[in-house]
């Protein structure tokens, strides 16, 4: 990455208008305050993984205490404080707090960075043959503004009181009451300001970059899969952030200006009642976040689909199964996902008009989750596949999506879903989804994308002992969690339930398998560490186009430049031109003319 | 193109990026772009707005009562601010098009001098808000007891609502003040006048949110 060269004037007929303002940059403006697209790409790459890691850490002590409770906590234990964790031993309170931060930094400061800005800002330009996003400035300012509230959140664990402990989703009027007087709610409130302006940023930054800056001859339905599953996460994002940054303030004016938006009247906590002007409705925060939250899976689990669509195309060397039914399919998803939202709120006595509706939503928002499910699948018959490092993890991405989008079907609906609420069964629900799906698809990606951004491939052995490792022990931890939650283990017990009357007699000791693959799972991620940064100085030099790929982004060199490609792009083809008959190669680019 | 070249050299900055073939795209992406963001704020002020109808829904008397408490004068002369700075806009945006530095500079400072007698009217209303103890919080004093508590929400929703409007004007001072800066040393041009339009637009757009806030927070109930 050492290497960005400032060629690229050349991408532009006019180059001689500008070529003043390309002058070379000092380290400062080059690779911190960059406003280069591939700069901030790997930006919010790297810091999405630093999170993505810090939360794994999170949990994995959280998951000494369910499988060892009232046991100290080793080698980490005596660090953590009396106010955390008093002789090693943790106390329910930071839990708690691991708990509510461990979903945030997962999704808002880990995979939806990594997944949004880092792919989609590294690859979306050059796959559409751009030299840049379209506002460069707001492309730098929002990924100042998301490690801003990166910050505040990381900062909320040292505060009196510790951070934010009402769970990912701080309903209220638990949140608004919770650590009276101190700042760990606050600060999740202003972080998620933060996080939401930035990311309201960056699809601004998307939608006009894909509707304005396609290189020629590149129409809409010659787009590669993967910047059409951008392009609808970014409006996912656009309108479905909005509300939530609304609720974030009328939270955060009940936190501090004493309003009662979500408090009700006669509230009583612990036989006293709670000093509030009272009048408000906790229900409205849930369907205010969760207008969010819902279409926010998608927002996790498109720009995945579209990493995994491109890297099986590339590996089967044959055209995706029905891309025009993909694309269908991705934008039908992206408009449904919006009239999901109170599946998640079946048990808050909603009348059954109501129910029925948002049954019938969901029931039919997994049709074109499996149209594109199957697609993929179908891509797969009788190909020659290339099983690279990348082409593994895209394929473990198929089952374990499917196990997630399956195991989800009971809970979309509000008879099965009223026992099954609140139990493991949905958080292995949620997490084969996001876990061995879109974490998957995300490492598909970079071992994919690695030798464009460094010029350098990833080594193949490392990548399948991370991959192997990865893919046994990640079933380890979320198949059991199937059978605890179907027997009516409850989430979110500090003790992993050992003190909990309604959880004696359950398969508790499987808690101890899930926190041994846990760590083992944390070992399995070593290679990788390794691999990604050894491979930056010592991987094998590659061409600019090391797979055979056929789209945009292998056009230019390994790495880009600034502008990014030499010369001017046109595009003369469909994306996935793999293996076309009468053609001399097994791979037709869309950059290469007819009878090239 | 080669006029704008031999302009470029008295320009603070560039007008054209590097990234864009020509000041038609730029444009036209900086328009789209400007429509994504207000749609973000559609949204943004929607949240708000549907917290209004819920508890409007749910407490139409108490809305009704909170209501007749604020000023409808004050509130019809800020309407009328408003929109007329919306018309020193529009007439500001035409002056850039058409290339008239003078008139630009003049309605800029029209548009901006509007704004900020919104904001005075605006900090008047609250001041008084303060004085009659109608501000959520501990203080809070509603003369009919009765409906004290609803009417707390009322102007919850109240502050909260006009509060991040004034925000968004407040803003868009700044903006306007940016643009008063470019209009003066000569960056906008007949050519380049797209920042003067998108800033139009972003003006408009918080007038029109005005145009909703006040019905139904000063108009609403009034028969009552």
């Amino acid at each position: 990455m050492d290497k960005v060269a400032t060629s690229g004037a050349a991408a532009h007929g006019h180059a001689h208008e500008h070529t003043h303002e390309h002058h070379e940059l000092g380290f400062w403006r080059k690779y911190v305050f960059s406003q280069d697209h591939k700069v901030i790409g790997i930006q919010y790459a790297v810091t999405g993984l630093v999170f993505l890691f810090f939360g794994f850490t999170l949990m994995m002590i959280m998951r000494w205490s369910m499988a060892y409770p009232i046991r100290p906590i080793p080698l980490i234990g005596s660090l953590l404080g009396q106010t955390r964790a008093p002789g090693g031993i943790m106390l329910p309170e930071f839990y708690n707090q691991l708990g509510a931060m461990h979903g945030t930094i997962m999704v808002f400061l880990g995979v939806v960075p990594l997944a949004v800005g880092g792919f989609g800002n590294f690859v979306v330009p050059l796959q559409i043959g751009a030299p840049d996003m379209a506002f460069p400035k707001l492309n730098m300012a929002s990924y100042w503004v998301y490690f801003l509230g990166g910050v505040t959140m990381f900062v909320s664990f040292f505060v009196p009181g510790g951070a934010a402990m009402s769970g990912w989703t701080s309903y209220a009027p638990l949140s608004v009451i919770a650590q009276p007087g101190q700042l760990g709610q606050t600060l999740w409130l202003v972080g998620m300001v933060f996080l939401i302006t930035s990311s309201l940023l960056g699809s601004v930054n998307f939608i006009v970059t894909i509707v304005q800056l396609r290189a020629k001859g590149l129409s809409w339905m010659r787009l590669p899969f993967f910047v059409w599953a951008q392009l609808v996460t970014a409006f996912l994002l656009l309108l479905a952030f909005p509300p939530l940054e609304a609720a974030g303030v009328l939270q955060l004016m009940d936190r501090v200006a004493g309003t009662s938006f979500f408090m009700p009247s006669g509230l009583v906590v612990g036989n006293v009642p709670v000093q509030v002007s009272g009048g408000g409705n906790p229900l409205m925060w849930q369907h205010l976040f969760w207008f969010l939250a819902h279409p926010e899976v998608y927002v996790l689990v498109l720009p995945a689909m579209g990493i995994v669509g491109e890297i099986i195309a590339n590996n089967t060397r044959k055209p995706l199964w029905g891309y025009r039914t993909l694309v269908y399919a991705v934008a039908f998803l992206g408009f449904m996902s919006f009239i999901v939202w109170a599946h998640h709120m079946f048990m808050t006595g909603m009348g059954t008009t109501i129910s029925a509706f948002f049954q019938t939503t969901t029931m039919i928002i997994s049709i074109p989750s499996v149209i594109i499910l199957t697609a993929l699948l179908l891509s797969l018959w009788g190909a020659s596949i290339r099983f690279t490092t990348p082409m593994l993890f895209a394929l473990a991405f198929l089952p374990m999506f499917a196990i997630g989008g399956l195991t989800g079907l009971p809970l979309g609906l509000a008879p099965s879903d009223i026992p099954l609420h609140d139990t493991y069964y949905v958080i292995g629900h949620f997490h084969y989804v996001v876990a061995p799906g879109t974490i998957f698809a995300l490492f598909a990606g970079i071992y994919y994308w690695f030798p464009k951004a460094t010029g350098r491939k990833m080594n193949d052995v490392l990548g399948a002992i991370h991959f192997w490792g990865s893919f046994v022990c990640i079933n380890i931890v979320f198949m059991p969690m199937f059978i605890q939650g179907l027997a009516g283990m409850n989430r979110r017990m500090y003790d992993g339930g050992l003190l909990y009357a309604n959880n004696q007699g359950l398969p508790l000791q499987l808690n101890v398998v899930i926190g041994m693959a846990v760590w083992t799972l944390s070992l399995f991620q070593i290679p990788f560490i390794i691999n990604f940064f050894a491979s930056m100085k010592w991987g094998k030099k590659v061409s600019d186009n090391p797979w055979d790929a056929t789209t945009l982004e292998w056009s230019a060199p390994s790495p880009p430049g600034h502008g990014n490609f030499l010369t001017e792009p046109v595009v003369y083809r469909g994306p996935y031109e793999y293996s076309v008959p009468g053609a001399a190669k097994d791979f037709s680019p869309q950059f290469e003319p007819e009878r090239a | 193109m080669s006029d704008t070249t031999a302009e470029a050299g008295r320009r603070p900055r560039p007008a054209l990026a590097h990234h864009f073939d020509d000041l038609a795209q730029q444009k036209d992406a900086a328009t789209l772009g400007m429509w994504v963001f207000l749609a973000t704020e559609v949204l943004f002020f929607g949240g708000l707005f549907a917290a209004y109808s819920v508890y409007r829904g749910w407490y139409p008397e108490a809305f009704g009562a909170a209501s007749h408490s604020l000023d409808i004068t004050l509130g019809a002369v800020n309407t009328a601010v408003l929109i007329t700075s919306s018309l020193t806009m529009a007439l500001a945006v035409h002056a850039a098009e058409t290339g008239e530095r003078r008139l630009l500079v003049l309605f800029l400072v029209a548009t901006m001098a509007l704004g900020a007698v919104f904001l005075g009217i605006k900090a008047v209303e609250y001041a008084a808000k303060f004085a009659e103890h109608h501000v959520p919080g501990p203080s809070f004093h509603f003369e009919e007891e009765a409906l004290s508590r609803n009417a707390q929400i009322f102007f919850s929703l109240y502050f909260v609502m006009t509060g991040l409007h004034a925000l968004h004007m407040v803003i868009g001072l700044g903006i306007m003040t940016w643009m008063l800066v470019w209009a003066w040393n000569g960056t906008i041009t007949k050519e380049y006048a797209s920042p003067i339009e998108i800033s139009g637009l972003y003006w408009h757009f918080v007038d029109i949110v005005w145009i909703f806030l006040f019905p139904l927070l000063y108009l609403i109930g009034r028969h009552a």
